[in-house]
């Protein structure tokens, strides 16, 4: 390997305790070994646990139908078909049924995945961005600014969601689905910023950090390469609570009609535009309310066993009692992932 | 000790206060500010009146002097706030503060229902779970908790509404009590009251259903984990050793260092369930606080929706506050901690 031999040329020169071994890896190298720590590795762990398994085939699945479905599957119009039609009455022309303005339901649910993903990207991005920067800052920098970063936190953390995502939505009428995603976990990434503060606090005093202390290297170096790799876990389980809130509160939303929805289809539309249209009450009409809130429940369902699933790999406590309690590898872990009561905060 | 104490009062105290200067800034700078529209409708609707006349009327609605500096608004805001006044609701013309207080009792009466009973099915079913520790039992119950937290509570209440509501007709679908029955609340007739509360929990049955099945879940699963945390402890070997009854290890040992730490999560859930009724209400057109929110939201009845939003952040910081001073009394262990906040 290229970084074994390098620094001994490197003896010779004057700086020879400057030199870093990673220097001397080819852009190709780190690239590969990047991706090997930070998505194979990984991604190895979740496959090995039944729940995460689930859990990531569902996730997978709504996001091939996000990416692909609106190209293979017609776009849903007024009067494509014959008016509130059952599932499968006339074969697969319609499998979902229609609504009763004739429109396709399976086409509704598709074309809705497209932006149901961006704003759980762009929310989930946010969190994770505002979580790791505040959390590890404040952690790691101590003093004043971490008073001041943890008053913000609680601040925002005692501030009930629900209503906030209301009166912004309200208040921005928000047509993009980025920042309709935004606004939607506008406070979600105060709990990672503490979780994350805590950590690094208790990380930090470990000896490898202080090793690197000693080296010289910067703290945003140390940040990166001792800290971040520890806090993952959370980052990741934090990521499915944003996505668990955008879909909970962007439907609810929508269905209220808080959010404005002139020309978006969303599965919230969907339940509002149903229960208007007498789905409660027509026994033909059923489908069309049953679609939507399955579609919402299996996606939720499948980002808590996935975070379940991964929270258990990556937690070595959880784990560890596991495997000496059962070995039937059905359990879930100490619930810290379903603080949230099913609903938003 | 007493440092931690103070410490927490003036956070609580920074926090009520930087709700207040949000929901200012909110109200004020905002795209298509809603003093500006009031006093612009105002107007047009009474060009007979003076201009002070419009800016004492836009002051009383809104808690904001129209055309005073900035931080002169601000003070004036905020100190009205901390009196109490929340402003007057435009479209119904009485002060936000009485609306809020007629419909506060019903949230609280439904919501505290639904907690209390969520956290009872929850912790029991958990514990049951922990004993039973991968037992089909155990499995069963923990992908139904599972399933059961991971829908949205308002979609509960739709199914609800849908088939125990229209389909089969045992319950109203909307209302806080049926229109025949009078209020009567009172110690002398304790029949009427009965049958008042009865009609009323009738009316709320459903909301409060759609509520605790989703957060049973949530509790099941956390008191689940707790359990076999403590169930793993040295010292109930020690327990077992000693030779005390199963019964006494189970409540004793296992059930109480289980809740301990589930009660500041329920502490915080109730100062959060206020926030929490704000779909579900509007589903069941029950007319508690989270539905008025909806209705201010609506009718661009912007003193009637901060206000809501107002009352519900002061729950909660009331919850976390009562929850973070009280903990160390209740569990001792967490005295030595507590200072570390």
């Amino acid at each position: 390997m290229s970084e074994r031999t390098e620094p001994l040329h490197a003896i010779d020169g004057s700086d020879a305790f400057e030199a870093v071994s990673d220097r001397t890896l080819t852009r190709k190298e780190r690239y590969r070994r990047l991706f090997d720590r930070w998505v194979l590795a990984p991604g190895r762990i979740v496959w090995s646990e039944r729940r995460a398994r689930v859990g990531a085939a569902i996730i997978l699945l709504y996001v091939a139908v996000g990416l692909l479905g609106p190209r293979l599957y017609t776009e849903p119009r007024t009067n494509q078909g014959p008016r509130s039609l059952a599932p499968l009455a006339e074969g697969l022309a319609y499998p979902l049924g229609t609504d009763n303005l004739g429109r396709d339901i399976l086409a509704q649910l598709i074309h809705a995945t497209p932006s149901m993903l961006q704003m759980i990207m762009a929310g989930g991005l946010f969190v994770t961005v505002m979580g790791v920067t505040v959390g590890t800052v404040s952690g790691y920098a101590g003093g004043r600014t971490d008073r001041i970063l943890s008053l913000l936190t609680d601040i925002v953390m005692t501030i009930p969601g629900l209503p906030l995502i209301v009166i912004l939505a309200a208040l921005l009428a928000p047509q993009n689905p980025i920042v309709t995603g935004l606004i939607l976990t506008v406070n979600v990434w105060a709990g990672l910023a503490r979780e994350i503060r805590s950590q690094v606090l208790s990380i930090s005093r470990h000896s490898y950090v202080e090793a690197s202390q000693a080296m010289g290297l910067s703290t945003p170096g140390i940040i990166v390469k001792d800290i971040l790799p520890n806090i993952m876990p959370y980052v990741l389980i934090t990521f499915v609570n944003a996505a668990r809130q955008v879909i909970f509160a962007s439907v609810g939303l929508y269905f209220l009609g808080v959010l404005p929805y002139d020309s978006v289809v969303n599965w919230g539309v969907m339940i509002d535009q149903s229960v208007s249209g007498g789905a409660m009450h027509v026994v033909s009409l059923a489908h069309w309310l049953i679609a939507p809130l399955a579609t919402i429940t299996l996606l939720s369902f499948g980002l808590i066993l996935f975070s379940q699933g991964t929270d258990r790999m990556f937690n070595p406590r959880v784990r560890a009692r596991h495997s000496s309690t059962t070995d039937s590898g059905d359990e879930p872990t100490d619930g810290d992932v379903a603080t949230t009561g099913g609903g938003i905060r | 000790m007493q440092r931690y104490y103070i410490e927490r009062t003036l956070q609580a105290i920074v926090t009520v206060v930087s709700v207040m200067s949000l929901a200012f800034f909110l109200i004020r700078l905002m795209p298509g500010n809603p003093a500006d529209a009031y006093r612009a409708e105002l107007i047009q609707n009474n060009p007979q009146l003076s201009q002070a006349e419009i800016d004492h009327r836009v002051e009383r609605k809104l808690n904001v002097i129209p055309d005073a500096p900035l931080h002169e608004q601000y003070v004036n805001y905020v100190t009205g706030l901390l009196r109490g006044d929340l402003g007057e609701s435009i479209n119904e013309g009485v002060p936000v503060s009485e609306i809020i207080a007629e419909a506060l009792p019903w949230t609280i009466f439904t919501m505290s229902i639904a907690l209390l009973l969520s956290f009872a099915i929850g912790i029991s079913l958990g514990a049951l779970m922990a004993y039973k520790e991968g037992s089909s039992f155990d499995n069963g119950f923990s992908v139904l908790s599972i399933l059961c937290n991971s829908i949205p509570n308002y979609v509960v209440g739709i199914l609800l509404i849908w088939f125990l509501g229209h389909r089969f007709e045992l319950f109203p679908t909307g209302g806080r009590h049926s229109t025949e029955m009078d209020r009567t609340v009172e110690l002398l007739a304790p029949v009427e009251t009965l049958a008042f509360l009865g009609d009323a929990l009738w009316h709320a049955a459903l909301l409060i259903l759609s509520y605790a099945i989703v957060a049973a879940g949530g509790w099941a699963l956390r008191m689940r984990g707790n359990s076999i945390q403590v169930l793993g402890e040295d010292y109930l070997r020690v327990a077992r050793l000693r030779g005390l009854s199963e019964r006494r290890i189970a409540t004793r040992y296992v059930g109480r260092n289980a809740v301990l730490p589930l009660y500041t999560a329920l502490l915080i859930a109730i100062g959060f369930a206020l926030g929490g009724s704000v779909i579900l209400e509007q589903v069941f057109t029950y007319p508690g606080v989270g539905y008025y929110m909806i209705e201010g939201l609506e009718a661009r009845d912007y003193p009637l929706m901060m206000g809501v939003f107002l009352v519900m952040t002061v729950a909660v910081v009331i919850g976390v506050y009562v929850a973070d001073l009280t903990y160390g009394l209740i569990d001792p262990r967490a005295q030595t901690r507590g200072g570390e906040h």
